[in-house]
Formats: C-alpha cells, sequence, structure tokens
C-alpha cells in the first residue's frame, strides 16, 4: 500500500512527511521525524507516555493514526521551553524532585501545560484527576502535583 | 563518622545533574537509539500456557520479502542449552507460559517483521497448565519440568516435582516458645503475581561485529551483567561485548535479566545488520519477570503483655516456569523486625506456568512481612495493644540476633516507630468509619563492587565516571559526594554512568546499594584525586604531602606559605607529572539494612468495595540522607508500588492458563487521582560502615504498605483481609461475609 | 578464637551450632571449617556471603578475622 503524504506543523515548524496509512502518530514522530522527546509506554493510550497537542487538545499520540496530523498543529515536549530557558514547568519539576527515572515526565510536562492553559488555578484534586491520564511509577505522584500546584501558582503570578 | 556533622553539599537538595535532558525529552532511553542500517526484529510468543514443542518450520518466514534473518532456540551455542536461561529466552522442547518467547525475525520493518511471525509453524502438543500452588503441589501433579526434584529435603527426593526446593531457618526451641506463650494466633495469608509496572517497555539496539566490536545498547539495571549474561550465552569475550546502559525508564528488579539481548545479537550475527527490538506493552506483562505470587502461613505466640515467645512461617513462593523465586531471602526477613528466641520459618520454591519470577524491589520480602504483619496486627487486636506498642515491645535493636544469624550493628526501627507514634497522623483520631493500619519493614541492603574513576580537567572541573545506571536520580547523590570530598562546588563536576568499556566492572544497580556502595567508590576516587593534589601541591613548595593541608578546594602549606586552589593545581599538572586522576574500585561491605514503618488511614465504600486511602505516613532509616528529595522519593515511590499491591494489582489467568489483563487499563496501578500526598520521615541512624552514614532506602518502604493497607481495610469494614488484592470484589465478599 | 555460629541449614552438615577456631583471615577460617566437616560440600560456606562482627560481605576471600569476631554465614542477597 502507497504511504500517505501528509504536511502539519510540528511546534510551530511546518513539517512534511511520509508514512504507512496505519503508522500512528507516535510511531512517526519517533521513527520518522526522529523526535525521540514523546515516549511509548504502552501503545493502547493507557499510560499517557506518549502525550502530545493536536490542535490544542491534549491527546496520546498512540491513538491518533500519523496521516489524521494533515493540516494540524502538533505540540510535543520539544516544543516547550527553548535554548535560552526552560518553561517554568519544567524548572518546577526540576525543583520539586518530581522525576525518578523521567520516562513519564515528557508525557506529564504536556499534560501539565495543557491543564494550566485550561485551568490556571487547581485544586489538588482537580489537579490529580487532570493528570490521572499520566501514569508515573517511580514517584507516587506526591512531588508531581506539588510541582504542578507551584507552577499554577508561579504563572498566576506571572513567572 | 556517626555523630551529627554539617556537611557544605552532602544533604542539599540540589538539581539533578541529568534534569535538563530529562524535562526537555533529550534523555534517550532504550528504545530511543537507531543505527545506520538497521532492521527490527519481533519474538513469537506462545499462545499456551503448556506446551510440548515437536517442531518449529521457520522456512516461510525466512523467504518472506523484507526478511533478513530468524533465529530460535538452535541458533544458541551448544554450550549454552543446557542454560535455563536460554530456554527462558528461546523456548527449546516446552513452552512453559502464555508469551514464552518461541523465535524471532528480524525484518527491514516492524510491520513486515510483524506479519512474518505469523508465517512461522509451530507443531504445539498443549499440556495441562498449572496456574496456582494447590494445583502445582497436589499429588499426581502435571510436571513442568520432568527432570526436576526437590532440593532441601532431609533425605534425597527421588520422585520429579514441581516443587524445586525447600529451605528451613530456626532458632531456639519453637514447642517451648508456644508452651509458654499465653496467647496464639495463626492464618494463612496469600499474595498474587504482580508486576514492577515499570513505564518503559524492554529494548534494545545492538549490532553484531565479527572483528570484535559488537555493542549493545539497552535499557538496564546493570549493563555489566547484561554484558556478562549475554557474552555468557553467545560464547563471547567479555572485552568484545560493549553494553552501553541508556537512560532507564524504571525498572524496580525487572530490569536486571536479560531477555532480548542475546535475540537481536544473533539476530544482527545473522542478517548482518544492527537490530532494534522493543517490547510491546502485553510483552513486557506476559514474558518479562514479575513479582512472586505467594501462599503463607504464620502462627505467633506472645504473653499477655505483648512480648512475643514464638514466631513461625511456611511460605510457598510461585517461581514460575524455571526455579528460583525470592522464597529464600523471604524466610529470612519475615520476623526480622523483632527480637524472638524461638523460630521457625519453612521456605518452598514452586513451578508453575507462569513467566519465571524476576525481582520486584526487596524480593521476597513484601509477600513474607506482609503476613508476619497482619497477623501482628491481629494479635495486638487481641490483646488489646496499640499497633506501635506492640511492635516496640519486640523490636530488635542494636545487639539483637537477626533470624538469618548476625547481631545487628546500629538500627533505626525503634526511631522509625517512635516518629510515626509522634506523628500528627497517628496522633489524629481516625474519622468516623475509616480505618487505620501500621505495619513495619525491614531490607538488608547490599554493598558488592562498584568501580568509578574521577578525571580532573586542566580548568580543575572534574568528570566523574561510573557504571550505575541511574534508576532514581543517584548521579546528583554521586556530585554531591564527589564535592564534599574535592571541596569543590558540584557543578564544577560532571557524573557520568559510563559504558563498559569506561570504567570497571559495576554491580547492577538494585539491592539498593547505589548510594551506599557506588557512592564510596566515588569517595574513594575522591580522596585519591585529593591524595594527588596533596602531591602536587607538596612538590611545588618543596614539602612532604603530609605537610599539605586540603580544605575547600584549597591546598594550603601548613609548613610555611603557600595556597593553591583545585584548578590552580589542574593548570600546571601536565608540569607537574601528568594529568590527574583518581580511582575507586572496590567491594564495598558493611551495607546498613534500612528499616521502614507505615500508617494509613483508609476508607471503603460499603456499596462498591472501593477504597481510597485518606492519608498516608512512611518512615524509614536511611543512615544519612545524601539527596533528601530523592530519598523521599524513594519512601514516596515504594509506598505507592505497595498501595497498588494491596489494593488493585494482580495477574488474572484464565482458566486456559492465559493471561487476560497484560495491560495498564487492567492491570491497575495506582494513578494520581487515587491517592493523597505521601509524608515522608526520613529517620537518619548513621551506617557505621559508610564514610557518610549511608543506608541504602530503595527498597524497604515497599515492604510495609501490604499490610499497612489490608489492615486498614480490615479495621474499616470489621473483617480481615488476609488475601490481597483489596480489590472491591474481595472487599465487597468480605463485608457480605460479615 | 573467632566464634562461629551455623544455621540450622548448615547444622545439617556439622551435627553442631558453634565452634571455636583459632584464624586471623577469611581464608583460613574457611579451610578450618571444610576441614572439620570434610562430608559438608565446599560451596555451602563457600557461595555464601558472610557476616563478621555484623558487617556483611558478599563474596569474601581475604577479609580478616578479629581474635573475637563472631561470624554468620549466609545467603546472599542481589535485591531488586
Amino acid at each position: 500500500m502507497a504511504k500517505v503524504h501528509v504536511s502539519t506543523s510540528i511546534n510551530g515548524e511546518p513539517t512534511e512527511f511520509l508514512c504507512n496509512p496505519h503508522d500512528t502518530l507516535l510511531d512517526v514522530l519517533r521513527n520518522e521525524l526522529n523526535m525521540t522527546g514523546t515516549k511509548e509506554g504502552c501503545g493502547s493510550g493507557d499510560c499517557g507516555a506518549c502525550s502530545v497537542m493536536v490542535n490544542d487538545r491534549l491527546v496520546c499520540s498512540c491513538l491518533v493514526l500519523g496521516a489524521e496530523a494533515q493540516g494540524k498543529e502538533i505540540g510535543t515536549v520539544e516544543g516547550i521551553g527553548n535554548n535560552d530557558s526552560l518553561h517554568i514547568i519544567q524548572e518546577k519539576f526540576l525543583e520539586h524532585a518530581a522525576l525518578q527515572c523521567g520516562i513519564c515526565t515528557p508525557g506529564l510536562i504536556v499534560s501539565t501545560k495543557a491543564l494550566l492553559e485550561e485551568n490556571p488555578n487547581p485544586t489538588e484534586e482537580e489537579a490529580r484527576y487532570y493528570l490521572a491520564g499520566n501514569l508515573c511509577r517511580c514517584t507516587g505522584y506526591d512531588k508531581i502535583i506539588r510541582a504542578v500546584m507551584d507552577a499554577a501558582e508561579s504563572m498566576r503570578r506571572g513567572a | 563518622m556517626s555523630e551529627a556533622k554539617e556537611y557544605k553539599y552532602v544533604g542539599t537538595r540540589r538539581v539533578r545533574p541529568d534534569g535538563y535532558d530529562k524535562v526537555t525529552g533529550r534523555a534517550n532511553y532504550g528504545a530511543d537509539l537507531a543505527l545506520p542500517g538497521m532492521i527490527w526484529g519481533k519474538i513469537l510468543r506462545s499462545p499456551h500456557a503448556h506446551a510440548k514443542i515437536n517442531g518449529i518450520d521457520t522456512g516461510k518466514a525466512e523467504a518472506y520479502p523484507g526478511v533478513s534473518a530468524v533465529v530460535t532456540f538452535q541458533d544458541f551455542p551448544e554450550k549454552s542449552k543446557g542454560n535455563p536461561s536460554a530456554q527462558n529466552i528461546l523456548a527449546n522442547a516446552k513452552a512453559l507460559y502464555h508469551g514464552h518467547a518461541i523465535a524471532a525475525v528480524a525484518a527491514k520493518t516492524e510491520q513486515i517483521a510483524q506479519e512474518a511471525l505469523g508465517l512461522i509453524e509451530v507443531d504445539y502438543e498443549v499440556l495441562p497448565p498449572v496456574m496456582d500452588l494447590d494445583t502445582a503441589m497436589a499429588e499426581g501433579a502435571t510436571l513442568i519440568n520432568e527432570n526436576l526434584k526437590t532440593a532441601g529435603l532431609p533425605e534425597p527426593a527421588t520422585e520429579s516435582s514441581n516443587i524445586a526446593a525447600r529451605q528451613e531457618l530456626k532458632i531456639g526451641d519453637i514447642d517451648a516458645g508456644f508452651a509458654e506463650a499465653d496467647v496464639i494466633v495463626e492464618r494463612e495469608y496469600s499474595t498474587p503475581t504482580v508486576h514492577q509496572g515499570y513505564i518503559e517497555p524492554h529494548a534494545c539496539t545492538v549490532r553484531y561485529d565479527e572483528n570484535g566490536q559488537s555493542m549493545v545498547w539497552c535499557c538496564t539495571q546493570g549493563h555489566f551483567d547484561v554484558r556478562a549474561s549475554t557474552a555468557n550465552l553467545l560464547g563471547m569475550e567479555l572485552g568484545k561485548l560493549k553494553v552501553v546502559a541508556s537512560e532507564i525508564g524504571g525498572g524496580f528488579g525487572g530490569k536486571t535479566i536479560i531477555y532480548l539481548e542475546p535475540v537481536a545479537l544473533m539476530l544482527s550475527k545473522k542478517s548482518g545488520n544492527p537490530v532494534k527490538i522493543v517490547m510491546d506493552r502485553d510483552e513486557v506483562f506476559k514474558a518479562s519477570g514479575p513479582g512472586a505470587a505467594t501462599k503463607s502461613w504464620i502462627k505467633i505466640g506472645a504473653k499477655n503483655d505483648g512480648t512475643f515467645t514464638a514466631m513461625q512461617a511456611k511460605l510457598v513462593f510461585e517461581a514460575g516456569a524455571f526455579p528460583g523465586s525470592p522464597v529464600g531471602p523471604g524466610t529470612m526477613t519475615v520476623f526480622a523486625p523483632y527480637d524472638v528466641k524461638n523460630a521457625k520459618v519453612e521456605g518452598y520454591d514452586v513451578l508453575v506456568n507462569k513467566p519465571k519470577v524476576a525481582a520486584y524491589r526487596a524480593p521476597g520480602a513484601p509477600q513474607a512481612e506482609f503476613a508476619s504483619e497482619m497477623l501482628i496486627n491481629e494479635l495486638a487486636d487481641k490483646l488489646g495493644m496499640d499497633m506501635i506498642d506492640i511492635r516496640l515491645k519486640n523490636a530488635a535493636r542494636q545487639g539483637t540476633q537477626a533470624l538469618y544469624g548476625p547481631k545487628f550493628n546500629e538500627i533505626g526501627l525503634v526511631e522509625c516507630l517512635e516518629q510515626c507514634k509522634a506523628s500528627d497522623h497517628y496522633q489524629s483520631a481516625v474519622s468516623e468509619g475509616n480505618g487505620r493500619g501500621v505495619a513495619a519493614g525491614f531490607w538488608f541492603n547490599i554493598g558488592g563492587v562498584s568501580s568509578a574513576v574521577i578525571h580532573m580537567n586542566p580548568d580543575g572541573t572534574a568528570t566523574l565516571l561510573e557504571g550505575s545506571p541511574d534508576i532514581g536520580g543517584s548521579r546528583a547523590s554521586m556530585q554531591s559526594m564527589a564535592a564534599e570530598e574535592l571541596g569543590i562546588a558540584p557543578e564544577r563536576i560532571k557524573p557520568i554512568v559510563a559504558d563498559t568499556e569506561m570504567v570497571a566492572h559495576n554491580d547492577t544497580t538494585g539491592g539498593s546499594r547505589t548510594t551506599f556502595a557506588t557512592g564510596m567508590a566515588v569517595i574513594e576516587a575522591a580522596q585519591d584525586v585529593v591524595r594527588q593534589f596533596k602531591e602536587r601541591a607538596a612538590s611545588t613548595w618543596n614539602v612532604t604531602p603530609d605537610q599539605v593541608e586540603w580544605s575547600d578546594g584549597v591546598a594550603r602549606n601548613t609548613a610555611g606559605e603557600g595556597e593553591m586552589t583545585c584548578a590552580e593545581i589542574c593548570a600546571s599538572a601536565g608540569r607537574t607529572g601528568g594529568q590527574i586522576t583518581g580511582r575507586g574500585n572496590i567491594n564495598a561491605r558493611g551495607a546498613g539494612p534500612s528499616f521502614s514503618v507505615h500508617i494509613a488511614d483508609v476508607a471503603v465504600d460499603t456499596d462498591t468495595g472501593k477504597v481510597d486511602v485518606v492519608r498516608y505516613t512512611a518512615s524509614q532509616d536511611a543512615g544519612r540522607a545524601i539527596h533528601p528529595s530523592y530519598v523521599e522519593g524513594q519512601i514516596q515511590g515504594g509506598s505507592v508500588q505497595g498501595i497498588g499491591w494491596a489494593l488493585n494489582e494482580e495477574y488474572i489467568y484464565n482458566d486456559d492458563g492465559l493471561l487476560e489483563n497484560p495491560g495498564f487499563l487492567d492491570y491497575r496501578i495506582p494513578l494520581a487521582s487515587d491517592l493523597p500526598m505521601i509524608d515522608p520521615i526520613i529517620v537518619e541512624v548513621p551506617n557505621p560502615f559508610h564514610p557518610y552514614g549511608v543506608r541504602g532506602v530503595g527498597e524497604a518502604n515497599i515492604i510495609p504498605p501490604l499490610a499497612t493497607v489490608a489492615t486498614a481495610v480490615g479495621n474499616a469494614i470489621g473483617r480481615p483481609m488476609p488475601d490481597l488484592p483489596c480489590s472491591p470484589p474481595r472487599v465487597l465478599k468480605a463485608i457480605q461475609e460479615g | 578464637m573467632a566464634v562461629v555460629i551455623f544455621s540450622s541449614e548448615l547444622q545439617k552438615f556439622t551435627g553442631e551450632e558453634r565452634i571455636e577456631l583459632a584464624v586471623s583471615t577469611y581464608r583460613n577460617l574457611v579451610d578450618g571449617i571444610l576441614n572439620r566437616y570434610p562430608d559438608m560440600p565446599a560451596k555451602e560456606i563457600t557461595e555464601k556471603a558472610v557476616s563478621i562482627d555484623g558487617m556483611i560481605i558478599q563474596d569474601p576471600l581475604l577479609d580478616p578475622v578479629a581474635p573475637d569476631s563472631e561470624v554468620h554465614f549466609l545467603d546472599r542477597i542481589s535485591g531488586g
């Protein structure tokens, strides 16, 4: 079967690629585009390690086809922060030691940014439920939630 | 060493040196490496739990367009075929569990490899599956290994059995101990098969090279052991196989074993291409190494004042398809937190048609201590005693002889118990309808071989090479300890987890050994550097090295004038004898055991059986917290794995022995929305055998949660909960039986 | 004299719980034990970890044994 030609935008950069019809966006990001920041933990939408933004919607990229990226805006962890400085969410994760092995961290950074854009002042419970789709096995979530709440406060103050 | 000491860098909460890469997605994990010319490997797995393999025909797969190589067990070197490790990596005469690897294909794309798997013809003769301990141990049971005879029996076994081994530990006189008891309690307990649940599947990218430049990139807790095991199986010299540890996305013991690397190398050898193999999530559950399911029987006798007079246990562990469950450490730890003169523990290692179990965080101890801690709580209730007080009454202290032999040196169990008792959590009343539980845990921690090298750069910065894959932030601690010894800012030291060609052998990251043993190697390497600094400064001032004092990164001439900074000495190192490299290759002795005590309050929904953990406190003796944030992280992470083990996690098999829940949806690990904050209490009773007093902290924290939570649930509903997990159906059933 | 205390498993081979040996190194201690119990398979001792005065050593060889040391053999632990 012929490959599909896709024109999309990733982290604000116009991007083109060829993919098989059945390839997921996760496969394309990692194997076609060498953007390995987005991780595969399960391939079935249960762990959130592959979280990306598609047109401002938080999704599991393993549940989106590569071909569906056509004409859309894709946001990955590589687009958060830049060469000069980290995003405040990334800084707070480091400050609070909200990661141990770090495999879930890219997905959590993307999800946290989506959370705080949607709800700049979440309660702890709201944060926990919003992020319930991001599994972490190392931290027990305590320091992650502290980092998220602290980042939220900093962002409200305009940091 | 044992006195409280002010450190400059040890004990601070610095940002970890590898943090930037981790929060930006730049860090490279097991599946993140691609090599030129790389092809993809996929593994064919048994659809049966137990079957003879009468033949494997790979012809059609080999002929499929795009396929470069196919391997089976027959591709192992002859001398490796008797090795159970080889038989687990690729099945030989029998498929022994659902998911057991049968053959592997390497092809141009993953898709082609997957399609080619479907062309491999396997002649299975399906056998009855043996899926639980009762079935495995019954008279006339179907045998999983017809040649296996039980080891460790009083008389050598004559008949084959699924019971691989029996062992026993005893001290004192158990009958006399029970005779002097005022009260005796006993009960049976069970725990299910569980998985370590690391989010990153096993993955490797390898390149076989005829000229001795073979390379394996993999996520592992121990790349030197990967090298040793892989080289052994494939008949290679260690020096011809380089293993690079990628960043690792969780291990918890499950990544101390090899599954993919020899297969990938055999495919690479046959095809002439680099090969990448990544496990799917269901393969991880089906075919890596879960934590052992168990059945236990515990009996405790005590005086009316709570003093234990006798403790007895029978522990039966599922080993999976090959012998080797952690029943041994289970027997050694089951009563370890307590001072008791009369004890007897029997342990059994039993085969079942499930994947061969691997280590899972303090292997054997959570299962064994779950049972004993539950019964102690039941005993406390019977005696009208507080759960912490009964433990204080019997707590092991310095000088107590452990059941497994030695007397304890300084230990922190009593401190953990007292700090829990004084905690706001314990002092506050249990809310109406909720239940509270307490439990203790013990783990040995280990030392062993670590090797570290510090190269000083001409500008006074340092490169620190050590060989312990960093599973939880250990590089930050290595940096702090090196900085403390060298007296220079941690930011001027770059810690690197080096590959097998860059440092000498390091034992696997596990057993709570890294901060202790690799830390000791790093300290020794740094002290070697300081020794050389003194020599260079001394030669510059024409004095002897013992006349040079080193502190805060500066050498001072105590016999006259002169100061030289680290940077100055390094800048002139070439002229004073050559560049400065410090080395610490050690075998660390004197690992200090860690005790942990937890408190949980739970609320139970009596309509649905759902349990909510509403408050959780976890204390643990860390000896000395080199980096308090990461010590807290270990305490919190282990607590939550234990909460999952207590409440939801279990492998669910159908009647054909097939695993029904090999995914995160139905193998339910705790989510952020399930939990409260986990309040850590770091106790510091320094380990006398480490320069900074370090005790490993990685493991002991997973032990108490099982009984802490199950006791709390039982107290909430007024019924004992001896069988894990306390999932909603089981909780409802217990309520209905009440 | 160093005191060696045998676990109940090892007592199956030694027939006794504790012995005293005049040795100053671990290697001599092992030789002394294996000489005393010629029917005990050597690996029962040599493939074990040892505790010397509470300090646990995974794979000892040259370690010193003090005149009043207390020695126990225990299974090697690997951990997870």
